[in-house]
């Protein structure tokens, strides 16, 4: 019997754990582009305790862990390179306090975004939370984890900025809290104590999450969205800029894509607007499409295309109907809102190159102050030759971020060594020291953020 | 290339000018309207052109049907006076572009149904109406080949239905149709109306779906139960190229024991749903729409309507919630009819 799978079972009971190559077929593969790796063991724990006494073994045993919530970043963060222990959060899936008048909630690592959803439609109509564009099945902890952004970025920033505390077990298997919650007052804040903020952005390599508590925000009874188009992508950042300056929208969304062939070579904008009442979405309407977009109508340059009351949510990708075989990967970056037309024209020539049919999309975040750009490139899972265009398409694309002064977000392993080659020496050492620290043995998600 | 058969002499006898002081969103006077219809018959500026929401009601308003509406949207894209910005003619033409494969080719021999481009509304042509009724334009993926093109009217783009036209028309006939009932009041008033207008050869005879419907009730007389219904009808613009089918909305609610609602915009006043004045290029449109849509709504509301009939779907995208926040269902005609031979509607709510 392997000691490690038997240690395993004891920590979590066998039903919870599994060695078996089918079911570990399934957390070998991301759903882009990355190479599969199978793990050694898949083990879904239900309790902090738990997940300690996995990370101790591991340490023990020198066995890599991958902790992964809803596996769907794309980028191959959770594929367990170096095989170990898949770790999946999804069982600790409760939603443990919403305070309604601070307004936020506190949840386990394995909380969904849907689930969160659904329970504030439920519970808290008036509260609402920044929900990514990912399939409901993501998770909160996962989301922040990786600084993901959702459909009140415009307002209100990074989801990661929206943190107001956090549970972590270390590598070396101690619990730590994080914010107010640290010293007993409650979940609400993530300031002003001394920062040690080491966990976000760093793909699990120095922690796992189990607890994480989250702003929620006024939702409005009226939800809505509406659509504004231009041809000429010179305009998008100065509309951007104009937008924000209401600051009378929710989420603020430009993309142009190939197919379908209606949203070719324009540049649509998607913009939500709230409202408690028609009164304050008449005056918002007024604001936003007259006041501020009037004079784009008038001089033919931009066209008013509707709004309608609801959301969509999550406004999930459609672009794996682009090719047959339902794949695609995209490159995310936060860029400054003014290279969006140098985004689109690049993004294009190498979609166009690589036989790809290209979409884009820049999603403001906070008052312009940057934006999410994301190149998407399609291909057919059952053909290695359309995942090797686009892997090429998507590694052209990292250079391109970098090149256009932006920011790779959540990026694979290519990604991680263009940053990293480029990064303040000073702050590669410290990466190194602090992983060093908080993770002597390199046990956790090994190959992400390897300083050599 | 195809020509419109406009006759300016009819503009210049006509003593009533209807066509434009009739409009419901102009104030035009008799002489005025003389005058502005002749200048722009001779491919001049004129106010006309910019003021115009393309609501078609012209065409239904000129007494010697000499296509004042089809005139006015040709001289706008000949006078590059595009009703419209830019970014949404481009995006409009782009839409009806196919892009996924050609269509599979059924030959029917015989009546069938065209979705035209309403594939994703099937669910609209269900139960004992419709049955053993073929059905073309059955795939959303293929619906643009069987795309009447007639919406670039409101686009001022006749230049786009001329070129791509014929091939639609084309697609169809390989079907092998004799009778094609229009699921849309647009693609019978393309082959009834504008085809003939500008010389177009259509293949087939359109029906128009109202007709089909009214003809199936009566055949299924027996079946019907009154549905006791106040119901005011929304209008579409297209269904103005089809005046002379306007009465069965009339026969069809006799028919159901459906109260139509008595209402100022009804009929040859009726208001256009407002979805396209909206992104119009002058200025105030999105407020010019919403005003047309508070009066059209309250109108139904004050007639004491209890559920808004649509036959347009870009109509009921526009106005549907609209109404429903104001106390009145809406629903598609054949819903209703179904709701009056005791089946459940798919679009009830």
């Amino acid at each position: 019997m392997d000691s490690v799978y038997q240690a395993l079972v004891d920590i979590v009971g066998q039903e919870h754990v599994s060695n078996r190559q089918e079911e570990l077929f399934i957390y070998s593969y991301d759903l882009g582009t990355t190479e599969p790796h199978r793990p050694d063991y898949a083990v879904i724990p239900r309790t902090t305790e738990e997940i300690q006494e996995i990370v101790k073994l591991a340490n023990k045993e020198k066995v890599p862990v991958v902790p992964l919530g809803g596996g769907l970043s794309l980028a191959g963060l959770a594929v367990p390179f170096r095989g170990g222990i898949a770790l999946d959060l999804k069982r600790m899936d409760s939603i443990l306090e919403v305070n309604e008048k601070a307004r936020y909630a506190v949840v386990e690592c394995g909380v969904s975004q849907g689930q969160l959803t659904s329970y504030l439609e439920r519970n808290f109509p008036h509260l609402t939370h920044s929900e990514p564009g990912a399939p409901p099945t993501a998770t909160i902890a996962g989301n922040v984890a990786i600084h993901g952004q959702g459909d009140l970025a415009q307002p209100y920033g990074f989801n990661s900025d929206m943190v107001n505390g956090l549970e972590i077990v270390l590598p070396t298997g101690e619990v730590c809290k994080f914010g107010s919650c640290s010293i007993g007052s409650g979940w609400y804040t993530q300031h002003p104590l001394p920062d040690v903020g080491l966990f976000l952005g760093w793909s699990g390599t120095t922690g796992i999450i189990t607890k994480v508590s989250i702003r929620l925000f006024p939702s409005k009874k009226i939800r809505g969205v509406g659509q504004f188009v231009v041809e000429d992508e010179e305009l998008v950042p100065e509309i951007m800029y104009k937008l924000t300056h209401t600051q009378m929208t929710e989420d603020v969304i430009a993309f142009s894509q190939a197919i379908p062939p209606f949203a070719s070579g324009l540049q649509h904008f998607t913009i939500n607007i709230v409202a408690d009442s028609e009164k304050e979405l008449e005056f918002k309407h007024e604001i936003v499409w007259d006041d501020t977009l009037g004079e784009y109508i008038r001089s033919g340059a931009g066209g008013f295309l509707g709004f309608r009351s609801g959301l969509q949510r999550p406004q999930v990708s459609k672009t794996s109907d682009w090719r047959k075989g339902g794949g695609f990967e995209y490159v995310g970056a936060i860029m400054p809102v003014e290279t969006y037309p140098e985004c689109y024209r690049r993004g294009r020539d190498i979609s166009e190159r690589h036989d790809i049919p290209y979409t884009v999309l820049g999603r403001c975040i906070g008052a312009a102050h940057a934006m999410m750009f994301s190149w998407t490139y399609a291909f057919n899972r059952a053909d290695p030759e359309t995942i090797r265009q686009a892997r090429e398409a998507l590694h052209e694309t990292d250079d391109l971020a970098l090149e256009l002064h932006g920011t790779i977000w959540k990026p694979g392993l290519y990604g991680q060594k263009l940053v990293m080659e480029r990064l303040d020496p000073n702050t590669l050492n410290l990466m190194k020291k602090i992983k060093q620290m908080l993770d002597p043995n390199g046990i956790m998600n090994p190959g992400n953020w390897e300083v050599s | 290339m195809y020509e419109l058969k406009f006759n300016e002499d009819e503009c210049l006898s006509c003593t009533t000018q209807d066509c434009l002081t009739r409009c419901q969103y102009m104030d035009i006077d008799r002489d005025t309207a003389k005058a502005e219809i002749l200048k722009i018959a001779h491919g001049e500026d004129s106010f006309v052109l910019h003021d115009c929401v393309t609501c078609y009601a012209c065409e239904e308003y000129c007494p010697v049907n000499n296509h004042p509406f089809y005139l006015i949207v040709e001289k706008q894209e000949e006078l590059d006076v595009p009703p419209l910005p830019r970014p949404l003619i481009r995006r409009g033409i782009q839409t009806g572009i196919p892009f996924r494969g050609e269509p599979d080719i059924e030959e029917i021999n015989g009546q069938a149904l065209d979705m035209g481009v309403f594939s994703d509304l099937m669910y609209l042509i269900q139960g004992r109406l419709f049955e053993g009724l073929p059905v073309i334009s059955q795939d959303p993926r293929k619906m643009f080949h069987y795309f009447c093109q007639l919406m670039y009217l409101h686009y001022g783009r006749t230049s786009v239905i001329k070129e791509r036209l014929p091939g639609i028309i084309q697609t169809i006939a390989k079907h092998n149709v004799t009778e094609v009932i229009c699921f849309h009041d647009e693609c019978y008033g393309t082959y009834t109306s504008y085809c003939p207008a500008v010389g177009i050869d259509v293949p087939f005879k359109a029906v128009h779906l109202f007709e089909f419907l009214y003809n199936r009730l009566n055949e299924l007389k027996d079946d019907i139960n009154p549905i006791n219904l106040k119901v005011a009808y929304q209008r579409p613009c297209s269904s103005r190229l089809s005046s002379d089918k306007h009465h069965f909305v009339r026969g069809i609610f006799e028919l159901i024991g459906a109260e139509n609602v008595e209402r100022e915009y009804v009929d040859e006043n009726a208001l256009c749903c407002g979805g396209t004045i909206q992104g119009q290029r002058r200025e105030g449109s999105r407020k010019r729409a919403a005003d047309v849509q508070k009066r059209n709504i309250e109108d139904m509301k004050n007639a004491g309507a209890e559920v808004c009939v649509f036959n347009c779907p870009a109509c009921y995208t526009t106005l549907g919630s609209m109404v429903a926040k104001n106390g009145i269902r809406p629903v598609f005609m054949s819903d209703l009819c179904r709701l009056a031979i005791g089946e459940k509607p798919a679009g009830w709510r």
